[in-house]
Order: structure tokens, then sequence, then C-alpha cells
């Protein structure tokens, strides 16, 4: 069942000869129970695109359609309100409220949604212990790894089950480890509760995890990557190319060459 | 979910709300302590003549309301008294006396007031007698001279005049106390007219010659709802005077307008610097949470919801700065000794409080709409 869809979207900033085109006629869908990787170099629109599929920016052209809805459409004050209701999010920082301790992060999410209760307030609870966050959930965003804080994002991306969760490079301030452990942990999550899932993110190797890879450049969907031999390849040439660090061209490269994908 | 928001973080981040809170009380401070000294000042100068059993204060014309100045004799006196519509008239007559300590101590200064027992201008006792004879060494003197002089009832009072080159003493029966009456910042003893003239300071020539001049007179009106016309028909009907209410009559006092709108300049300026620094605080605070509000927006927090929040925090850290600076400076001006001319009276500090409350909505009210314009794209580190 389809979840999202992106339908013919163009995104252009500014108007004549100002006019700079970030996302050019782009449209793919995305299935619940799916998790799926936006990569790209750079300012090949992936971040604008991720914007126009949480709501947050409306399109020039096309339309978004989230649970049957197009957003594209809806007033400034609905797309709040249906983001709070529809949509998880991680961004890659500044993702806590500094004041709140960790379980009160998550169940803001739920008090936004009117859901506060106690069965509810025990599954936030439990999420967080699921994440590694039992004996942290009185403590503060301050008193937290940048690993520990991605995974309460996570909790609170997930807790009023949304239909689509984006997150926004939400490995860029981790090391290797903890980036795999986030990224890993999230992708179980949206599999398990069938959510659909959407990362933006630089670093190939986190590719593994997902369903699909969708390439973007110039503003344009280059590669969609769907064989899961193909994507372990290429993240496995990322691996192997990039070390303990991740790519942040896009492209994964053995020896100097560019990863040749098939799929496309 | 705003009134949540708005608690959670002032209750988290307490050390820097009580800060803003504690200017607000030094800002609350200052403005209510110049609103008693304010007060305390123009009750000093003109107590006197807004507990005036009179509607209207008649003067010489000519005479610019001041009351030294003024010169009203017998004849004007009886002029007005045949006026229609005027129910009784008294002669006051203001003058200043010393009351010696001993000691070495510095003498006393003491308004002499002059008035006719049981007319207008003659004040009502709390304890005693009122005046009763025109001739006579008894006095009616205020509580300012008995709280200062520790006397009372049945008590003599000696004070010291200079007439013509020399010092005169008189010893004077206090009949009757009454309530505060200051007269130009001096505690009042009223004394029957006739023994006022003889014992006031004044020239060699002056003693013992020509009819009783009064300062002013009171009137008291049959009917004390139309002032203006009555006023109006005074000056037609008896010769150069010129009528006015009591306002304008302290209004009149010398000093009393200048000293009144420097200590409201202040209060204003005061006032104006509270707004400043309620709203700076609150200004940086809000640059420091653009990226926790932008991520606030994206997850779904409505306009309504933040921009609540930062009202709540803003009219919630004032309040509190307010009730404390209040609390402080009650405490402050009920510990002030009695010749400090301060007075917090109800209506002077409750319009200073309310004003007050106003600093943090005025000053934060340019924050709180930095915060409505911050878009939730900034979450990604986009902006339009």
């Amino acid at each position: 069942m389809i979840a999202l869809e992106a339908l013919n979207v163009t995104k252009v900033y500014g108007t004549g000869v100002n006019a700079v085109t970030a996302v050019n006629d782009v449209s793919f869908g995305i299935r619940r129970g799916e998790f799926v990787a936006l990569v790209g170099p750079s300012g090949s629109g992936k971040t604008t695109m991720l914007a126009m599929l949480a709501g947050l920016l409306r399109p020039t052209h096309g339309q978004i359609v989230i649970a049957g809805q197009d957003v594209s459409k809806m007033s400034e004050a609905k797309r709040t309100r249906f983001r709070g209701q529809y949509i998880g999010f991680s961004f890659q920082a500044n993702n806590l409220v500094p004041f709140l301790n960790a379980l009160e992060n998550v169940e803001l999410m739920l008090r936004l949604n009117g859901k506060l209760n106690r069965a509810n307030k025990q599954r936030a609870s439990d999420l967080l212990e699921r994440l590694g966050l039992g004996d942290r959930l009185k403590n503060k965003p301050g008193q937290l790894s940048g690993g520990q804080q991605q995974r309460v994002a996570i909790a609170r991306a997930l807790i009023h089950e949304p239909e689509v969760v984006l997150a926004d490079e939400p490995t860029a301030s981790l090391d290797s480890e903890r980036a795999h452990q986030v990224v890993r942990t999230f992708a179980e999550l949206i599999h398990e509760q069938n959510r659909a899932g959407i990362m933006v993110t630089h670093d190939l190797r986190m590719c593994k995890y997902v369903d699909r890879v969708i390439q973007m450049s110039d503003g344009q969907i280059s590669r969609i990557i769907a064989d899961r031999a193909d994507i372990l390849r290429l993240a496995g040439m990322a691996e192997a190319a990039d070390g303990p660090m991740p790519s942040t061209n896009g492209k994964a490269t053995l020896a100097g060459e560019p990863v040749v994908l098939r799929g496309i | 979910m705003s009134f949540y928001l708005a608690v959670k973080e002032i209750w988290r981040s307490r050390g820097r709300y009580l800060l803003i809170a504690g200017i607000v009380a030094l800002i609350t401070t200052l403005v209510l302590f110049i609103a008693a000294l304010s007060e305390g000042l123009a009750s000093a100068n003109r107590e006197y003549i807004e507990k005036l059993n009179g509607e209207l204060l008649v003067f010489q014309s000519g005479a610019e309301l001041s009351t030294t100045a003024s010169r009203l004799g017998r004849s004007r006196l009886a002029e007005l008294r045949r006026v229609e519509g005027i129910a009784d008239v008294g002669q006051v007559g203001f003058a200043t006396a010393k009351v010696p300590q001993g000691d070495g101590q510095s003498d006393v200064n003491v308004a002499l007031i002059g008035v006719e027992p049981g007319r207008p201008g003659d004040p009502e006792v709390i304890e005693g007698q009122q005046l009763v004879r025109a001739r006579s060494n008894d006095v009616v003197v205020d509580t300012g001279v008995t709280d200062r002089l520790g006397l009372g009832v049945g008590d003599t009072i000696r004070i010291k005049v200079t007439q013509g080159t020399e010092d005169k003493f008189f010893d004077l029966n206090i009949v009757g106390v009454t309530d505060r009456r200051q007269y130009f910042f001096q505690p009042a003893i009223f004394v029957p007219f006739v023994t006022w003239d003889k014992i006031r300071p004044q020239s060699s020539d002056a003693i013992g010659q020509g009819e009783l001049v009064s300062n002013i007179a009171v009137v008291k009106l049959t009917d004390p709802s139309n002032l203006t016309a009555m006023a109006t028909k005074i000056e037609q009907e008896v010769t150069k005077v010129q009528a006015v209410d009591r306002k304008t009559a302290w209004e009149a006092i010398p000093g009393y307008a200048a000293q009144q709108s420097t200590l409201n300049t202040q209060r204003y300026f005061t006032f104006f610097i509270g707004i400043l620094v309620v709203g700076g605080f609150f200004q940086i605070q809000t640059l420091q949470k653009v990226a926790q509000i932008g991520m606030l927006k994206a997850i779904g927090a409505s306009n309504f919801t933040v921009g609540l929040s930062a009202i709540l925090q803003i009219v919630t850290t004032n309040a509190i700065g307010v009730a404390i600076g209040t609390a402080g400076t009650i405490l402050l001006v009920s510990n002030f000794p009695e010749s400090v001319p301060i007075m917090l009276t109800g209506a002077s500090a409750s319009t200073a409080v309310l004003s007050l409350l106003l600093i943090g909505p005025i000053g934060g009210i340019v924050s709180v709409f930095a915060l409505l314009r911050i878009e939730p794209l900034t979450a990604l580190g986009l902006a339009q």
C-alpha cells in the first residue's frame, strides 16, 4: 500500500533570471513498511525534496500525497497539523527540546496530538527501553551523547504512529559504530511498525539497512536501486572505500573509479 | 501544551528566569519608590488644602493663587457671604512658626494656620475638642505635631515667631488633635483667627494695625455639584477675587507642579527602561531558540502554541518580578522614619503595579512576533 507519493514535483527558488530549479519533475512512491534512502551530492536537491515531502515547503509544481491527502494544496495551518499527525521527524541537529528529558521529548508528540495517556506513556517508556535508553529516561539532551540523542529522536518520530517517518542525515554527527547502530534500529522499527521511512544521507554505508536507494543529481532522480544485491554492493563499496569515514560525494568509489550500479 | 512548555522551561531554566524576574523586581521597587516619594511629597504639600471642608478657595485676584501673596479683608468676606449659593465662608491665614526644642536641638518648623472656629477651614478633631472661642490661646494640632514633638491634648506648646526685630514666644494650649494636615511640608497648628493675627510673624509697622486680613477664604456651597459656575459667579459679584477648586489651589502651590512633573518624568523613564530591558532579554532568548522553535514547528507545533507559550513565560516572569518588587517596596517603605515624605497609597501603588505588569507584554511583543516568523524549514537547515 502506497503511503507517500511524489508526482511530477518541481521546486524553483526565485524568479526570472534569478530562478534556480532545485528539484525538477521528480516522481516516486513509497510503500508502507518500506525504508528508502535518498542520496546524492550536495546541491542535488535531496534536502529540498525532503522538505517538500515533509510539508515544510510547497512545490512549485506537482503533488505530494501522504495518506491519500495532497499536502501541497494545504494551508500553512493545516500542513502544521498534518505534520504533527502523519509525519515523524528525525533531524541532523537540534533534534530535542533542551529543557525536556528524554521521556518528555518523546511524549511531546503524544501531547501535540492529544494522545498522552497512561498506556501511551508506557509505550514511550518501552520504546526508549528498546532503544537502549532505559536508564536515561530522566536525562536531558545535554546529558546524552549524540547517538543517544538520535535514538530519542527516533523514538519521538515513531511514538505517535505516523504514516511516514523522515530522517535528515541522522548519522551526520555520529561515529561509524554509533551510525550503524542508530540506522539499524531505525530500519528495524520502520519494518516492525509498518511505516514508510525516508532517510536523506551522505553516508552510503548506511544504505545496507534500506530497501531502496533513490539517488538524486541536479534536481532529478539519476538512479533508483531496488535490487538487494546492488544495495549491499553499494554499501560494501562505500565501506571499503571510506573506511570509518562516510562518503561525502554521494558516489561510492573503489580504487578511484565510480561504482557502476545496475537496476536503474 | 503551551502552558506545559512555558512552565517546564521556566522551571528547568529557573536561574535565568529568576535573573530577569530580579531585574523586574528592582525596576518595580524603583518605580514604586518614586511613586511613593511623589505621593508623599505631594501630600506633604497639599494635605491641609486637600482635606478642607469647603469646595472653593477664594484668593485675591492678581495673587496668582499664591497663599502668601493673597490678601482678603473683612469687607471682601462680607461681600462673599452675600453671594447666593454660598452656605458659609471661613477666613484662613498661613504663617510659619518655630517650636524650640532646647538641649541644643534645632527648632521644628510648623505651619501656623489661622482659622475661624466652626467655619470652613477649621479642621475636625479626632481627639479632644474643636476650637470654640475666637479669642483664646486654644489650639488644635495635627498628628504630625503630636508624632514629632510627643505632645497631646492638655499639653502646652511654646512657639517662637519674629515680630518686628524681636523673637517672641507664645504658649498655646492644645485642646484637640486632628489627622495629618501638613501644609508646605510642615506639621500644622490651627489657631483661632483673631489669635493668629496677633501671634503670627509680622513687621513692627503691621503689629495691631488695620482690619483682620486673611490670605484666603474657604467657601462652602449649598450645592457643591456646580463648582465652575459658582466660581464664575463669585468672581463676578465680589470685587477683585479669584475662586478656584481645591485641586487647582494645591497645584498652584509654589514648586508643586515642577516637583511632580520631575518625579513623573523619572517614573516614566524607569518604566521605559524596564520595557527595553525585558524586551532585550526575551529578544536575545528568542534568537538563541531559533533552531528549537523551528524544530517544534516542523514536528507540528502551531504558531498559536509557540506564541502563547512565549507570552505565558513573559507574563509569568514579569508578574513574579513585580510581586517580589512590590513586597520589597512595602517592606522598605514601612521601615522609613516618619520624617521622610514617603507615602504608598492604594491608588498610586495599584496604578504603578498595573502599569508595571504591562512592562513584560509590551517589552516582549517584539520577541513574540520574531518567534512567529521563525520558519519550520530552519529545522532542516533551510530558510526561504
